[in-house]
């Protein structure tokens, strides 16, 4: 028999909170009181792993950059739009997160097609400065700059398909009109996903230019 | 999935295939990877006893191994590249395919939800991948034997030029390539597996269940999978630079003016050390993330069967943090010698020495726990006071080791071997037994034959002593860390004796785990029936259902925790234990 402070205290324990919307179809959510859902935690531990991998890989060039052997190579030019084209990109994802929110569909499915068509967009800029920088004769091998450059852009560009094909999934989800104001937790973890390789890629792009 | 939806699971009949083999069942996962994990330490086993043949008599002939590995035996001797690929496969089996495969993917599966009272991990399905993946990384490695040219022969810690440059030695090509892969699937399965296990752990917690009412087993394997998440995926990195240089012609590991087999490589201006660097900041966490499930299962275990709570409950989470979060700025005591800077090393001996103050913590307070407690001396328990044997065995030699004055005479001799043996092997080994014989019911239904299981003990207690504590002597001695032929260096013939006894008593120690492979396979099957719920009187909450728990684990509603996981002799109490799941009464205060 629980005693008036237990029943007290049972009473003082909060409601389990609403079953996240989007998540894995998984109730029985219990009365662990972690702030975000099981599949922001996943994502942000993803991101984390991520982050690790390129911390690992830029200690490595940071190293490698103090050895006599290291040639910087010139960038290819295109970088630059394409960096352009990641940020707006980002934004346009954006866009469509707030549209959601607001309950726009019609705009929240237009930016998240923009966004996606704009990050295909950028996936192919980058194959084409790989091939700006092949033509001007730097390949993998001929320095290390050059190798860590086509290194470190090429997982980015992994990491990024990734996303492109997770934004495909919302899109083909947002399209059968199955995200709404209440329920869009994947277009919020898409989101957050693509601007943390928004943010690599300046990161990895300016780590390349200011050797 | 509402509850009656889940209630309705658990008595929802499969098929063969889809319960036991393509399962999305944390409790199924964990077992697969158990069992797969045994596999891989059974030819890990193996390895290290031709090891100890060739040590204790390197100079006999060996006709009948000739008949088994015709290469490696040409001539009837074991060839000296043979036993470097030994060496690597042994210790690449042991560190990741075993330990790290046991205790987080074993352990950590089946246990996290049955003790969190949640009815699988927060994404059944990625966790039958990282299960899947683990195994074609295990059939990847153990192809790697097989290889016509050799296996790999870079060491479990695989150091460049050596492991970068194909040519550079026979196991080095293909043997190489399959290790690489290997490691590459290993960590994306771990990923995959961790990111479940802090999921699960963090947000699935049942009702009550609150951060510091976590049995210790499960704090362990939450700051393990958060290590694991940190150092994999440095590994991975290190992995992708080691290959292109091996494919890509990169130079990230290969030094200019390289000549290997008269023939000037290619390769210019890349830096052998980095890898070091790479590899040892995530091989020391790597250490941890097999030391710490085993300390918290073992915390967990040894407050069972004291009948006492742990001693210091706070202390012995603060610890494990303490020490996960030194074990990544100690990694360059791995390269006292590699030319560094004396000062760096100083400071790389203080961070290390550090780790042994949360070390001394954790085992003053499993002695405390040990402390005047009339302790039930079952086969689990047993093994559990072994692991803290083990661990202070192994530990007080790594204060030498973390010196770097002592280190650079100590550096790959079998001073170092005998010390990772006993703290990051046998330690551990010790608790995964422990595990498995505590746990065994919950898993199988079963016991595990108690007669047996304590022959297995004792076998095991006193030959692991007889295998590694002669070995600091041979270190002291001079014997190096991967030498073949102890007889052809005259410093070390005197010592050769030892290495026969060590030798004799490998052998008997790997045939005292005959007995336990026994004991466990028959016991599956025709072990004693565990007919009660909670047959150790246990207090967490995997002790509140079936052996072995149905599909969902718990009934119709998940359990409500009151109390702390260690209500041991609570005065007042009828029984010297109350479970996590029993309202909290006056008497009972936690």
């Amino acid at each position: 028999m629980p005693t008036l402070v237990e029943a007290q205290k049972d009473i003082l324990v909060p409601p389990s909170p609403p079953v996240h919307p989007g998540g894995d179809g998984g109730g029985d959510d219990p009365g662990s009181s972690f702030p975000i859902s099981k599949g922001q935690l996943g994502v942000w531990i993803l991101l984390t792993a991520i982050i690790m991998l390129f911390a690992g890989l830029s200690s490595a060039y940071i190293v490698l950059r103090g050895v006599p052997a290291w040639q910087n190579i010139e960038l290819p030019s295109l970088l630059w739009p394409n960096t352009a084209i990641l940020l707006m990109s980002s934004v346009a994802i954006e866009i469509s997160r707030r549209a959601v929110r607001r309950g726009d569909i019609q705009s929240m499915k237009r930016w998240l097609a923009a966004g996606g068509v704009l990050g295909v967009a950028f996936l192919a800029g980058q194959l084409a400065a790989w091939r700006q920088l092949v033509n001007a004769g730097v390949y993998l091998p001929s320095t290390l700059q050059s190798s860590f450059f086509y290194i470190l852009s090429g997982l980015h560009g992994l990491h990024l398909m990734g996303g492109v094909i997770a934004l495909s999934w919302v899109l083909s989800r947002a399209l059968k009109n199955r995200l709404s104001a209440s329920n869009h937790e994947p277009l919020k973890l898409c989101a957050l996903y693509w601007h943390v390789m928004d943010a690599l890629w300046i990161y990895l792009f300016l780590l390349l230019l200011l050797s | 999935m509402s509850e009656s939806h889940a209630a309705e699971h658990s008595h929802h009949e499969m098929g063969f295939l889809h319960k036991y083999i393509f399962s999305t069942d944390h409790k199924i996962i964990g077992v697969q990877y158990l069992i797969t994990a045994m596999a891989m330490a059974i030819v890990g086993g193996l390895l290290s006893m031709l090891m100890r043949y060739q040590l204790a008599w390197p100079t006999s002939m060996s006709p009948l191994m000739a008949k088994i590995f015709p290469v490696a035996y040409a001539g009837n001797i074991m060839e000296p590249g043979f036993y470097i690929s030994l060496v690597t496969m042994h210790g690449t089996l042991m560190v990741f395919f075993l330990f790290t495969a046991v205790l987080t993917g074993g352990f950590g599966n089946f246990l996290i939800p049955l003790q969190i009272g949640a009815r699988d991990m927060a994404f059944p399905f990625l966790n039958a991948l990282s299960y899947w993946i683990f195994l074609v990384s295990c059939v990847v490695i153990f192809s790697a034997l097989f290889v016509t040219a050799g296996a790999p022969m870079g060491g479990w810690t695989a150091y460049a030029p050596l492991s970068a440059v194909p040519t550079a030695a026979p196991g080095q090509g293909t043997g190489m390539t399959l290790w690489i892969t290997a490691i590459a699937l290993f960590s994306a399965s771990g990923l995959m597996g961790g990111l479940n296990y802090i999921t699960t752990i963090l947000t699935m917690r049942t009702k009550g269940l609150s951060m510091m009412r976590l049995p210790l087993t499960q704090w362990s394997l939450l700051v393990t999978a958060t290590l694991g998440l940190l150092a994999f995926p440095v590994l991975l990195g290190a992995a992708i630079l080691l290959t292109f240089d091996r494919i890509g012609g990169t130079s990230f590991f290969v030094p200019a003016g390289l000549i290997i087999g008269s023939m000037p490589l290619d390769h210019s201006g890349g830096h052998p050390l980095l890898w070091q660097h790479l590899f040892w900041f995530f091989g020391h966490p790597e250490v941890y993330i097999v030391i710490l499930p085993a300390m918290g299962m073992a915390s967990d275990i040894l407050s069972t069967f004291c009948r006492k709570p742990i001693f210091s409950y706070k202390m012995m989470i603060y610890s494990m943090v303490a020490i996960s979060v030194l074990s990544f700025i100690v990694w360059g005591h791995h390269m006292f010698v590699s030319g560094m800077n004396p000062f760096l090393g100083s400071v790389f001996t203080l961070t290390t020495l550090l780790i042994a103050v949360p070390s001394a913590v954790k085992t003053f307070n499993w002695l405390g726990t040990v402390w005047g407690a009339r302790i039930r001396f079952t086969t689990p328990a047993l093994f559990a006071i072994g692991f803290v044997s083990m661990f202070v065995s192994g530990g007080l030699s790594g204060i030498f080791l973390g010196t770097s004055a002592l280190d650079i005479q100590l550096q790959d001799t079998y001073f170092v071997v005998a010390h990772f043996h006993l703290v990051m092997a046998i330690a551990p080994l010790f608790a995964a037994f422990a595990g498995l014989y505590f746990w065994f019911p919950k898993m199988f239904g079963r016991f595990m034959n108690e007669t047996l299981g304590k022959i297995h003990f004792w076998f095991t207690f006193i030959g692991v002593y007889c295998v590694f504590f002669p070995m600091h002597i041979l270190g002291i001695g001079g014997q190096m860390r991967r030498v073949y032929d102890p007889t052809a260096y005259l410093f070390l013939q005197p010592q050769q004796p030892l290495n026969v006894f060590i030798s004799l008593a490998a052998f008997v120690l790997g045939s005292a785990q005959l007995i336990f492979l026994f004991n466990f396979f028959v016991s599956i099957f025709a072990g004693k029936r565990a007919l009660e719920n909670n047959p150790w009187h246990a207090t967490t909450l995997e002790w509140t259902t079936p052996c072995p728990p149905g599909h969902g684990n718990f009934g119709e509603e998940l359990p409500t925790v009151h109390r702390w996981p260690f209500d041991f002799s609570v005065p007042g109490e009828k029984e010297d234990f109350i479970p996590q799941d029993v309202p909290a009464t006056v008497t009972a205060k936690h």
